[in-house]
This record gives C-alpha cells, structure tokens and sequence, in this order.
C-alpha cells in the first residue's frame, strides 16, 4: 500500500515534470525547416508522393538499413536465448473450427493484403515494415490454428539472408553508378516513370527497397514466432 | 498551453510507468513498457502536427504547403520496429525466466535465487 501510494506520488511529480517540460513547446504551428525542404522537393527528387516513404528509404536510407540490422540481431537474440537441442511444437489443441476454416479462407488474403502494403509504399501510407508485419500474422494465423504446422524453415533462411544482402546490393549498386551509397539510379539517371508519378511504376527504387524490407521482416517476424511457440520435449 | 494531444501522451506514458513500478508480474510490466512506448510515439508524431493541414502525401490538393511535418512520422516508424524487436526479447528473457523458476512474480523470483 506504502509502495503504490510513493509511485503514484512520484508519478504525479514526474508527469508535472513532463508537462512543464512541454509547455514551451508551440503546438500545431509551423515550424518546419528541413521537412519543407523535403517537402518542396520530393516529387523531382524521388518520384515518391508520399514524403514519408521518401525520407524512410531515399534521405535516410542508411538509417533504415541500421533498422533492419536492429531487427535482424533481435530476431537473432530470439533465437539464441529460445535455443534448444531437441525442439517441437507441443501445442495440445487443435483450433476451433471456426479458427481453422477462417484460416484456410483468409491466408492467401493477409498475405495479398501484406504484399500490397508493401508494394504501393510510395502512394499510400504503409510500406515495407507494416507490410511485413501483416505477413507475419497470416503466419501466426496458421500456427494458432493448425498443432503440426511449421514455417519452411530453410526456405525461410535462405530468404532472409538474400534479401538482407541484395538490399546491400541495390545500395552498393548506386555507390558504383552514382558514387554514395543508395544512390537511386533508377530514378536520377534513368528517369523510369518521370511522367508516371502518383501510380505504382514510379518512385525509383523505393517499390524495389522496400520489397525487400517487406519479405526480411515477415521471415524475420514469423521465425521469432516460431522460436516463441517452440517447446523442449524430452527423449 | 498544453493540448489533448500533449495530455494523452503524458498520460499513456505515466500509466505505464506506474505498471512498471508497481506490479510485479513480469508481463504486466512488459504491457507497461509497452505502453510507455505508445505515449512516447504519440508524443513524437503530435509534435510534428501542424493545424489544419493534411497527411503528408502529396496528391490532388495537397501541395508542399497543406501537409504537416513528415520527419517525425518517419523517427516514429523506426521507434515502433525497435520497440517490437526489443519486446521480442524481453518476452523470450519472461520464457526463460517462467521455465526455470516456474513463476512470473518478481518478488519470488528474487526470493528464489536467495
């Protein structure tokens, strides 16, 4: 009871601390400076519509290959701390049959839905993490719904690895055209969909990125699933 | 002047501090960080909203000058991978932990390493 009654106390003190900390903070006013650079230029410079994506992929390109580093090596640890030498499914029940026929009927559909978020990055809000994310959970639908069934596990790894170095590669690619790293050759040099933009055959390489940054998260995230749903049996 | 945005988030953010402070079952405070995380992202992207102007996709009626601020859009999208990745983890140390004491409660966890 003394316990809750000192971190609720602390807790107000901390939250004044906050918003004193914040009332300086103008809200709702304009105060961009390199986002209106971004903004102004965008369309010529990527031949992305949507500015996020824009600065995700093409300003700060090397950040995200950071983020999916991060996400790699956490993926990683998972699978280091849930490591066993014999492991197994041990789920007992089989899903209800409304899980297992809503299953059946919806898979292909997550999945579709995933790759669409990630390939229509540039035009609409989502691209390649939230896509991935989707396609993780059609993966989870199957294991929530079916005791025996497992990824592809080798299909899987060999998956994530080659996506992994052929965003590596789109990079290095336009160090050796452009001379810096993530040089959009597609769009700079090449011009593919200049009179095009606000469809899906534009934005340079963004579509191509972030493909791969889709299928690296969803293999990413459907093998911590499986590492998380996998039990030590004894023999 | 502070607005419901600025409100919310503080708030989100003091929920899960007091989750993380006060109880004891290790996923109860991991659902804390979580929410902490929420607060923090709110926090960020409020930040970069601007009055009356729209999401920052640039089609019919949207010029540079209509859509608000998308750099902190994109810092949250990286926040919210990094929050998954580190959840992962700590919820796979809670596996662990739940497989080798066979409790979740702090208290008795530090209890039975004596």
């Amino acid at each position: 009871m003394l316990k809750r009654a000192l971190a609720i106390i602390s807790l107000l003190l901390i939250g004044y601390w906050i918003a004193q900390g914040l009332a300086g903070v103008p809200f709702g006013q304009d105060r961009m400076l390199v986002a209106q650079y971004y903004l102004d230029h965008v369309k010529e410079q990527t031949g992305a519509v949507n500015a996020v994506t824009a600065i995700v992929v093409n300003y700060r390109g090397f950040d995200t290959l950071g983020e999916v580093t991060v996400l790699f090596i956490a993926s990683t640890g998972v699978g280091a701390l849930l490591w066993r030498r014999k492991k197994q499914r041990t789920a007992k029940t089989e899903g209800s049959i409304v899980l297992t026929t809503g299953t059946r009927l919806l898979v292909p559909f997550v999945m579709l839905f995933g790759a669409y978020i990630f390939i229509h990055g540039h035009l609409t809000p989502g691209g390649g993490f939230p896509g991935g994310a989707t396609i993780a959970t059609a993966f989870l639908l199957l294991y929530m719904a079916f005791t025996t069934y497992e990824i592809p596990h080798k299909a899987f790894e060999k998956t994530e690895g080659a996506v992994g170095m052929a965003y590596v590669l789109v990079g290095l690619i336009g160090l050796a055209i452009g001379g810096y790293f993530l040089y959009d050759w597609i769009w700079q040099d090449w011009g593919f969909g200049v009179d095009n933009i606000g469809r899906l055959l534009s934005g340079g390489f963004i579509p191509i990125i972030y493909t791969i940054i889709g299928l690296k998260v969803g293999t990413e995230l459907s093998g911590i699933i499986d590492n998380m749903l996998k039990e030590e049996v004894s023999k | 002047m502070i607005s419901v945005y600025y409100f919310g988030a503080i708030s989100l953010i003091l929920i899960g501090l007091y989750a993380v402070l006060v109880k004891k079952n290790l996923l109860k405070m991991l659902i804390g960080l979580s929410i902490m995380e929420t607060g923090v992202n709110l926090l960020l992207v409020s930040v970069g909203y601007v009055a009356g102007r729209s999401a920052p996709i640039l089609s019919e009626g949207i010029g540079p000058n209509q859509a608000v601020d998308p750099i902190p859009q994109a810092l949250v999208l990286t926040a919210i991978v990094i929050g998954v990745a580190t959840t992962a983890m700590a919820l796979s140390v809670a596996m662990i932990l739940h497989e080798k004491y066979g409790t979740l409660n702090v208290e008795e966890i530090r209890r039975l390493r004596g």
